[in-house]
């Protein structure tokens, strides 16, 4: 599975019969054995941060799982039963709402990292597309996972995004209303949308799983990136992944623990809705339906289109762009650290990316900067929907740009190796490395 | 990384024993923190609040005509109350010093001979005997065989143990609480 050859020695009698049978001690020693550029920062601990956040998830999930009732009168009644009778019910279903957030949080961060080091690029297409397939199918577990409380929020929401796929109605008469019958197993959301919701919210993470097998299997033959975008070219450019990035790996594991807990404890509903604690109700619709913050940013492309059909198309586009990056990027250099303009270009694409976010939240006729009052004293000026225009138009734009600036940026000088940069042009002894490599 | 070498290449600098203290309390934190979140995961199979809260129930049992009896669920479990003809208190009084697995006097079984309050399951593996089977006048179980008599003890087969009486109350002229 990796590419570095196989250290391990059984040294017991066991230990030989099961290795000529199934290797997987030597898999495990493999791994922990690999070598692993020297030069990770604290923005590459995200991996192991969302390997742990979906463990926890499937867990606190098949217990839900074990209290939960998927039917449509006795939903929401089963959550309050998780929350109330259950032992700990609060604590597990708090630790699996906020986890999810948690799990995007560090998903965003993760891939905002991989597209500021150039992770994407040669040979690691499979690896960021294998990514974005886990990224898709987080969302649609998040969502579906949404619906399940069956208040108010979980409704809405259920009903919006279904009718998402209406739009193809606008393609060929009734296509679009054929699918949305098919998906809610009905004329509109109902009790049969809640079962089969569950069934895939339950099938999803092990999905998920699959994939993350395939993430980590892709990872391991170029092995890891690093902030220099250098491959590693010696041996005296990797450190042996335990013990030196499970502590790292395990430390940030536990600061990212201690935000986590502190939603969980002491703001476990900061990031919900209110109207959720409403039993679901097919005549009324919450007055300000919003997503979860983690969706905001396509809800704010999708409501800044004023057509339907293109209005889905942009938020579907803005996914599908990270799926084409790996070509859309023409640059040589695979990290910004070495592209001055490009790395100006990604900070207004985070920028952008959060404002978008931000605009999601508003109202679109919010206004961000108010000039005047009509006639009804209504606030006129430069709206949120004008301003999620703009910064829409940038988040497309930034993956243009970067196939012009491939061709046009001057970078800066690339670093022979991982090891110039660190240790100031001229290499250490090779001793003095390898000696560190060999302690605990 | 250069530390840890020098630790240990140079006896003379740091203790080793600040080291190993660092890495039992690291140990230590974090087996009492898995244990501590382990519990709620372990913990959450047990009763849940509403069903502890279902701890007791209360049977008029006025309409139960003699030699008949009613099955009512306590706990989940089925739960007879016999109202017992004169004829089968005398047979489970009679056979008080009879030879069986469990011996018990009839009279430790029930608050009022004519009402035999019992639960349902067997004792060997917890099926629900039914009445009226068995060589003994009282319940025969259909998994295994196991006989009780007119006290609802055990007198033939594999259970171990007598029908349970479960802890109950007369509330009233006709009433009975249950647990």
């Amino acid at each position: 599975m990796s590419a570095h050859p196989s250290t391990y020695e059984p040294k017991t009698g066991i230990e030989r019969w099961l290795d000529a049978r199934l290797p997987i001690v030597r898999f495990a020693a493999d791994y922990l054995d690999l070598p692993t550029p020297k030069n990770l920062n604290y923005w590459y601990t995200f991996g192991a941060i969302l390997s742990v956040m979906l463990v926890v998830q499937i867990v606190t999930g098949v217990i839900l799982a074990m209290h939960y009732v998927p039917n449509g009168d006795m939903a929401f009644n089963s959550v309050e039963h998780i929350m109330r009778d259950v032992n700990y019910g609060w604590l597990i279903r708090y630790i699996h709402a906020n986890g999810a957030s948690m799990f995007f949080l560090a998903v965003y961060i993760h891939i905002a990292r991989g597209m500021y080091y150039g992770s994407y690029k040669a040979p690691r297409e499979v690896l960021w597309l294998l990514g974005c397939i886990i990224y898709l199918l987080m969302m649609a577990t998040a969502f579906m996972g949404y619906v399940l409380p069956w208040g108010q929020m979980s409704f809405a929401g259920a009903v919006v995004i279904t009718n998402l796929f209406s739009a193809f109605d606008q393609v060929i008469p009734g296509l679009g209303t054929a699918i949305t019958t098919w998906l809610w197993g009905g004329f509109a959301v109902g009790g049969a949308t809640l079962n089969r919701f569950f069934s895939l919210h339950y099938l999803l993470p092990f999905m998920i799983a699959g994939v993350t097998v395939l993430h980590l299997w892709a990872l391991h033959v170029p092995n890891s990136t690093n902030p220099t975008g250098v491959e590693v070219k010696s041996k005296e450019d990797t450190i042996p992944f335990h013990p030196y990035y499970t502590v790292k790996d395990g430390f940030a594991i536990m600061a990212f623990f201690v935000v986590f807990a502190w939603f969980v404890f002491f703001a476990p509903e900061a990031l919900g809705h209110v109207d959720n604690q409403v039993p679901a109700n097919p005549l009324v619709t919450p007055a300000h339906i919003v997503p979860e913050w983690y969706f905001l940013p396509f809800y704010a492309i999708l409501r800044s289109v004023p057509q339907k059909l293109f209005g889905v198309l942009a938020m579907f586009g803005a996914i599908a762009m990270l799926f084409a990056l790996p070509w859309l990027d023409t640059s040589k250099v695979r990290s910004m650290r070495y592209r001055p303009t490009a790395r100006w270009f990604f900070i207004l694409f985070i920028f952008a990316t959060i404002g978008l976010g931000w605009c999601g939240g508003k109202e679109p006729d919010d206004m961000v900067i108010t000039l005047g009052h009509t006639a009804n004293n209504d606030p006129t000026g430069f709206s949120v929907t004008w301003l999620s225009r703009i910064l829409g138009i940038y988040y497309y734009a930034y993956f243009g740009i970067l196939f012009f600036l491939g061709i046009y940026e001057k970078p800066l000088p690339v670093p022979a190796s991982i090891s110039t940069p660190v240790l100031g042009g001229s290499a250490m002894p090779a001793g003095s490395v390898a000696q560190a490599e060999k302690k605990g | 990384m250069v530390d840890t070498a020098n630790a240990e290449t140079h006896p003379g600098g740091e203790d080793p024993s600040r080291r190993d203290f660092i890495h039992i309390a690291a140990v230590t934190g974090a087996v009492g923190g898995v244990a501590a979140l382990a519990w709620p995961l372990v913990d959450q199979m047990n009763p849940s609040g509403d069903t502890l809260a279902l701890a007791s129930v209360e049977y008029d049992y006025g309409k139960v005509p003699l030699g008949q009896q009613v099955s009512i669920i306590w706990r989940g479990k089925p739960v007879f109350i016999r109202h017992r003809t004169p004829k089968e208190i005398a047979e489970a009084r009679g056979d008080d010093h009879a030879a069986m697995p469990d011996p018990q006097a009839d009279a430790a079984r029930v608050k009022n001979p004519e009402w035999l309050i019992l639960i349902g399951v067997c004792t060997h593996l917890g099926c629900v005997p039914g009445f009226g089977g068995g060589a003994y006048g009282g319940w025969l179980c259909p998994c295994h065989g196991s006989v009780y008599d007119t006290s609802g003890r055990i007198r033939q087969g594999p259970a171990p143990k007598n029908l349970a009486v479960p802890d109950y109350a007369f509330t009233g002229p006709t009433k009975v609480k249950i647990g």
